[in-house]
């Protein structure tokens, strides 16, 4: 071969027209120009400063070499790929808190949780500019004789801009893996084996204790049913104030919240306890903040409260389980007159379809519908069907998924012998896993599906009828010996708040259908 | 079962006897009598016609008191006495099979929780059953929480069932709604008040004979005036529909907002399998992976 340069006008063609697919934004430094000479590509010379605008170091320093090999040294990564490091938000010496109780779901952020704690640093963020007497005035419900308030109003009079710490309190313990890009300043988890059942009493009266000494200036929950609702208000009820329930919108002073069961809109004022809607901010997306472990002084009297701001343990883990005195242990337990037992096994057939979590349905491709109700009795799902087998009366109506039957949200959805018309598909828009089984590869079921199975459907069920009952084997015997005995081990390792794993107490429906 | 139960909540009780002497006492001195069941209704709203009617919440607290078994039902209202608008609301839960409902004679603008609580401290309820929101005004559902916290009672929220009532050991069984149609199960020291759930048994029909044989009795409270006069300068508005979030692209450069733009939904193609083994290995694989068996 040659030494001869040839051209490729493709290639070329690619690589000056931005919006090909195949572009590649930032390429080489030095190519290859179109009669072969090698060219500079100036447009990837500098760097974005902080403003989003383009800045070229030509002072000569160390860096203003770097910054052409910084973009040559990245080669063909396409911008997408690129890790993008997001500025880190520091809250040095907070004038004030905002407190974002997360339902943290088996120890996950859900992305209700995402937004209140967008709306929180929202709040510690932009409330500089409002006065301080309103400030006082929204905080004087939480005064309750503390003297730490009136000091840092005066601290934030005299600095002029004031800026607020978000502090997450988590429940029990957190799986969570990126808590800094969530907007978390500081970070306080509550752990122990009291917070693996449900024991609203004891986390309000933590959260009491922490409001009265942080002294927080709004305290968020989100108004789920996963328990911030409920907490909210507790916690309202202990502070002798109220809460804003359904708030969807906050501007500045004036926040909106769904009144009369959603039917009205109410503006307000803003108030310090508040039970926000999903979707009430947009959740942190820019920033990465610090998420340090609040080093929480419960055993400290309340005069030493100004000092917090130096208590704070650097990049330390979640902090450890609070040490309790015996006296406050009794206190704790007599206080407690709620006590879980559990979750109670549930008929899946009972489960409103809308809400049910495994469904497994059936359409006109299922021959055996004995096989598919001992199938869905021994998987632990909820039935449905698709209009076809609703039509031939295999299914009662009620069952009938899909856009005129009813839209479900479960996590996992199997579809037997359904093609998928366009109402079923609408149905089932909102489920996380599909699994498709069916006799025709080119069916549009197949095409949602996360995992499809092409075959007799009988045939299929059958088998992963027999992998599920060899799977259970050992724990089937054991509750024929011993039915009781395994329900008592229910009533206190299921601690379950959430619902992520429903069909965790199915035993005794697979013991009925094995009798069926 | 039934057994272990008692025995475990009776050590409980003397347990914590000392501390809790007050209510020991008071469940000791009440216990010879049946459980004391108490129902707050409200007057609800349609959703789409706005007509007063029963509230739902309420209906289903009601359903629940009437299928307790060996319980005395009080079924009571706070609000103003002899409103033509009110009175039918009544009517309607008097035809679900009520001899009778108390109302708490207080006007609009007046407190009502002070009414109640004071009432309450009187009467000594065991368990008081309430809707979880109001279907009309500000409907921010503090008002069981406050009357917990007021009259020291336990508070459960959204409950769905009474499984068991035991005055004597001085606990109750609850079942309590969990999202996805679970349920749980807990245990609560009388007296309590208790939140209803929609997920609660469907309320009985209203039947008009009923209704007319019904009473409504109106009792005198003591009225205060709110403390809190913040709700004069409320702005209540229709509920204006909420925007849809928007999906945000920040791309920096004109190529990146174009492909998020005309980019198709990725990983359409999932998994086919041929194979009926295979197929069956890799669906138990996704089940358990996605933790529902």
């Amino acid at each position: 071969m040659s030494n001869l340069y040839r051209r490729d006008p493709r290639a070329q063609w690619i690589a000056r027209n931005r919006l090909h697919p195949l572009h590649v934004p930032e390429g080489q430094l030095v190519q290859r120009g179109p009669t072969g000479l090698l060219r500079k590509n100036v447009h990837t010379i500098g760097f974005i400063g902080p403003n989003g605008l383009k800045r070229i170091d030509r002072s000569g320093a160390a860096d203003s070499f770097e910054q052409l090999n910084r973009q040559s040294a990245q080669g063909s990564n396409s911008a997408a790929q690129e890790e993008v490091v997001l500025p880190l938000h520091k809250v040095a010496n907070p004038d004030f808190y905002i407190l974002v109780v997360v339902d943290g779901v088996s120890g996950r952020l859900s992305s209700h949780d995402r937004d209140t704690l967008g709306l929180a640093h929202k709040l510690a963020t932009h409330e500089a500019h409002i006065e301080n007497g309103v400030l006082a005035e929204n905080n004087a419900a939480f005064d309750k004789g503390i003297e730490g308030n009136e000091v840092r109003t005066g601290a934030g009079a005299s600095a002029g801009e004031r800026t607020g710490a978000v502090v997450a309190v988590f429940f029990d313990a957190i799986t969570e893996e990126r808590l800094d890009i969530t907007g978390i300043d500081r970070l306080v988890n509550f752990e122990g084996n009291e917070y693996q059942h449900y024991n609203p009493e004891q986390r309000c009266a933590d959260l009491y204790k922490l409001v009265n000494q942080l002294n927080p200036k709004h305290v968020l929950f989100p108004d789920s049913i996963h328990g911030g609702a409920d907490l909210g208000r507790r916690l309202a009820a202990k502070l002798n104030t109220t809460v804003a329930s359904n708030v969807w919108k906050v501007n500045n002073n004036q926040i909106v919240c769904r009144g009369s069961a959603g039917k009205t809109d109410i503006t307000r004022a803003i108030t310090n306890i508040m039970l926000v809607l999903e979707e009430c901010s947009e959740p942190v997306s820019d920033t990465r903040h610090e998420c340090l472990a609040l080093e929480r002084p419960l055993e400290q009297s309340l005069n030493q409260l100004p000092n917090i701001n130096t208590q704070y343990l650097p990049n330390q883990e979640p902090s450890p389980v609070l040490e309790q005195t015996p006296d406050q242990i009794v206190e704790s337990i007599s206080q407690q007159k709620i006590t879980d037992l559990g979750n109670v096994s549930v008929n899946p057939n009972d489960i409103n379809l809308a809400e049910a979590g495994f469904i497994l349905s059936g359409g006109n491709g299922i021959t055996d519908w004995d096989q598919f109700h001992h199938a869905a009795a021994i998987l632990g799902a909820t039935e449905g069907a698709s209009r076809v087998a609703v039509d031939d009366g295999f299914m009662p109506r009620e069952r009938q998924v899909g856009a005129t039957g009813t839209w479900v949200t479960a996590k996992v959805y199997i579809a037997v012998g359904i093609s998928g018309a366009i109402q079923h598909m609408q149905g089932i828009a909102q489920c996380e896993k599909v699994i498709a089984v069916n006799s025709d590869a080119s069916c549009d079921m197949v095409k949602r599906a996360d995992l499809s199975a092409i075959g007799d459907s009988q045939e299929i069920l059958a088998a992963l009828l027999t992998l599920v009952t060899e799977q259970k084997g050992e724990p089937k015997s054991d509750l024929n010996t011993d039915l009781k005995g395994d329900k008592n081990n229910q009533s206190t390792s299921t601690s379950d708040t959430s619902g992520q794993n429903p069909h965790q107490a199915t035993p005794i429906h697979m013991l009925e259908a094995l009798h069926a | 079962m039934r057994k272990q139960t008692h025995s475990a909540s009776t050590e409980i009780n003397k347990n914590t006897e000392g501390l809790h002497n007050n209510v020991v006492k008071m469940v000791n001195t009440a216990s010879k009598e049946s459980v004391n069941v108490t129902v707050l209704v409200s007057v609800g709203e349609h959703p789409l016609s706005k007509r007063p009617r029963r509230a739902e919440q309420d209906a289903r607290a009601i359903e629940i008191g009437l299928n307790l078994p060996g319980t005395q039902l009080h079924v009571m209202h706070a609000g103003a006495a002899d409103n033509v608008q009110t009175n039918t609301v009544l009517k309607d839960y008097l035809g679900m099979g009520l001899p009778e409902i108390q109302v708490l004679n207080i006007p609009q603008e007046a407190d009502n929780l002070t009414a109640l609580t004071s009432n309450f401290t009187d009467s000594n309820p065991d368990i008081i059953l309430t809707g979880i929101r109001a279907e009309n005004g500000e409907s921010s559902g503090m008002l069981p929480y406050v009357l917990s916290e007021q009259l020291g009672m336990a508070l459960v929220p959204s409950i769905t069932e009474i499984l068991s009532v035991d005055k004597k050991a001085g606990f109750a069984e609850l079942l309590q709604a969990l999202p996805r149609g679970q349920r749980r199960k807990v245990r609560v020291k009388l007296p309590f008040v208790a939140t209803v759930d929609m997920a609660a048994k469907a309320p009985r029909q209203s039947a008009f004979g009923a209704a007319m044989r019904g009473k409504i009795t109106v009792v005198d409270a003591i009225a205060t005036a709110t403390t809190n006069n913040a709700n004069t300068e409320w702005k209540i508005t229709p509920a204006q529909p909420r925007p849809k979030r928007l999906k945000v692209v920040k791309a920096k450069t004109a190529a990146d907002r174009f492909k998020a733009a005309t980019a198709k939904a990725q990983g359409g193609a999932g998994k086919v399998i041929y194979n009926n083994q295979e197929a069956a290995d890799a669906i138990l694989k996704m089940l358990t992976d996605e933790k529902v068996l």
